[in-house]
């Protein structure tokens, strides 16, 4: 313990001595891999593998000390969340781990770091180097929300009101009699949507609630995995993960063409009481349209109910969204300044038609609105074409993260690899 | 009269054992792996993919697993009833849920169930329409 703390001491000089050498060079020390990690990025980008985790990496954080906190889907030896301390190369070493629970959600505020299991939501007291005081004492905040065998993560971010929004997907896929089912129509006025398919808000620093402490802040998401809160709006983003299956449970309504396409993955802004519209719609990219679900009477071009809103940004279907971050940071060129970055995890709901995604795309913004269309940021995670094309990704983007030199960093979590891009000025 | 009786039991005992090798190792023959195949396409392969690997963490491989390999009552009433346990394969589990298939024909079952259990690196027996149908009417309340 006492090696540990001198080890801390040690780090956070050096840290120190690091970040005020960015100001002036931002790659003073820090060393891009020669292959870039594999990736393909815009002019002027580079990246390093951070490490090598051999776990399900999900959502991740970065401390202003450069510290990492990493949410693992399974625990590894025990431990759910892992810790990683870097070395002035911008490598870093798994120095810690603790919490026995499985999940994804991870996000610091206000001197507490947010962990959440699939049912419940725990914060741990930092100190003043941002490092958890007691791993063994979490407060639990959250507890007992209803997890299915699909959507089951409860992605989690605060405001700055000491709010925290956390998303409980719905364990269906269109509410429909029979999941999945073909030509299975849908349940009337779908009775999953009160504890599910939404973001709920609880108090930040309030312990055990539950839905009776909640509040179901916006509803008809079927699933959120990668959500934000965007500063200059002050305002809650999510994207959602659109239904799949339109070919295999309605094929005379879709073929598999239109099945892959559609719906779009969409960018939502949400204000308390909005109803994004699942089961009863989807988002049509192609047509820019709100389409009736074919489980409740829709024929692919019927709209829907215009009380449903509209997303903010449309992408093509099944891309599996996991990871969405605004960028504050300043070391990236000035077009990425406020703009958003999506990771995301690639398809499986393309086939036969080729997969698609395993990258991560830059959404630009303006005054707090997405402006101008999106672009593969970070691209082949997956390996090669053929890899991603197949849906067999050698890695898979999940989550992102920004760290206080303004470095990108992704989390993979099918190999466990953490990846930091980072530009390099000329 | 007793020998002649116990030798006609040993002798279609033998018989019964002989014809159960048989159907165990019965050879799948390329018809019925091309209407297999026609209906792994259609129905199976959006969750399952092209290769019977699966999805990771969400539809789970059919290749080497026992699910598919193994008992044939138990892989007819998949289709059957379709399947929504939390198992693990190897170590992993797989969260989507598999509707019934019961809509299919026995023949239409028999083929793609022949054609699983001999694609993606399987070599097991093949699976009759008649074995379908036998699980299906047991299958019924």
């Amino acid at each position: 313990m006492k090696k540990n703390h001198l080890k801390y001491v040690m780090a956070i000089a050096v840290a120190i001595t690091l970040v005020s050498g960015y100001a002036l060079r931002p790659d003073e020390g820090l060393k891009a891999d020669a292959d870039n990690a594999g990736l393909k990025l815009p002019a002027g980008f580079a990246a390093l593998k951070v490490a090598e985790t051999g776990a399900k990496a999900r959502h991740l954080v970065v401390t202003p000390q450069g510290d990492i906190y990493v949410k693992l889907a399974k625990p590894k030896e025990g431990k759910g969340i892992m810790v990683l301390h870097p070395n002035a190369d911008g490598k870093a070493e798994i120095t810690g781990g603790f919490g026995n629970y499985g999940g994804t959600g991870i996000y610091i505020k206000d001197g507490y770091l947010y962990a959440s299991s699939n049912q419940e939501v725990f914060r741990y007291k930092l100190n003043a180097q941002n490092v958890v005081v007691n791993t063994n004492a979490p407060e639990k905040i959250v507890t007992g929300l209803k997890m299915g065998r699909q959507h089951e993560t409860k992605s989690l971010v605060l405001d700055n009101d000491g709010n925290i929004y956390v998303n409980i997907g719905v364990n269906s896929n269109s509410c429909q009699q029979q999941d999945r089912g073909l030509r299975s129509a849908g349940i009337p006025g779908c009775p999953l949507l009160d504890s599910m398919g939404g973001i709920w808000q609880f108090k930040a620093n309030q312990i055990n609630q539950s839905y009776g402490q909640g509040v179901r802040y916006a509803t008809g998401l079927r699933n959120v995995v990668g959500l934000d809160w965007n500063q200059q709006n002050n305002q809650l983003f999510v994207m959602q993960h659109g239904r799949d299956n339109l070919n295999s449970s309605w094929p005379e309504l879709y073929n598999t063409k239109e099945s892959a396409e559609l719906p779009a993955e969409c960018l939502y802004a949400l204000k308390k009481g909005d109803n994004a519209g699942w089961p009863y719609m989807y988002y049509d990219q192609i047509q820019h349209k709100k389409i009736l679900a074919p489980e409740y009477g829709g024929d692919k071009k019927k709209e829907a109910d215009p009380k449903f809103i509209d997303p903010v940004a449309a992408y093509p279907g099944h891309l599996a969204p996991n990871g969405l971050l605004f960028y504050t940071g300043n070391m990236f060129p000035e077009k990425y300044k406020n703009g958003a970055f999506i990771a995301f995890h690639g398809s499986w709901n393309r086939a036969p038609e080729p997969q698609m995604g395993y990258f991560v795309v830059f959404q630009p913004f303006k005054n707090g609105k997405p402006s101008g269309d999106w672009e593969v940021f970070a691209d082949n995670f997956a390996g090669t074409p053929e890899k991603a094309a197949a849906g067999r990704a050698e890695h898979r983007p999940c989550g992102l993260a920004q760290g206080p030199d303004g470095s990108l960093y992704v989390s993979d979590d099918s190999k466990g690899t953490i990846y930091r891009i980072i530009y390099k000025k000329k | 009269m007793k020998r002649v009786l116990l030798t006609l039991v040993i002798l279609s005992a033998t018989l019964v054992k002989l014809s159960a090798q048989t159907k165990k190792n019965a050879p799948v023959s390329a018809l019925v792996m091309t209407n297999g195949k026609k209906v792994y396409n259609q129905y199976c392969l959006s969750c399952h993919m092209a290769d019977g690997g699966g999805v990771q963490n969400m539809n789970p491989p059919l290749s080497k697993t026992s699910y598919v390999t193994g008992d044939k009552t138990r892989l007819i009433k998949v289709i059957l009833n379709g399947f929504s346990e939390s198992v693990e394969i190897d170590g992993e589990t797989y969260t989507n849920v598999m509707a019934p298939h019961n809509f299919l024909k026995d023949q239409e079952i028999a083929d793609v169930l022949s054609y699983i259990r001999n694609s993606f690196g399987n070599k097991s027996g093949g699976v009759s329409a008649l074995e379908v149908k036998n699980v299906r009417a047991r299958n019924k309340k």
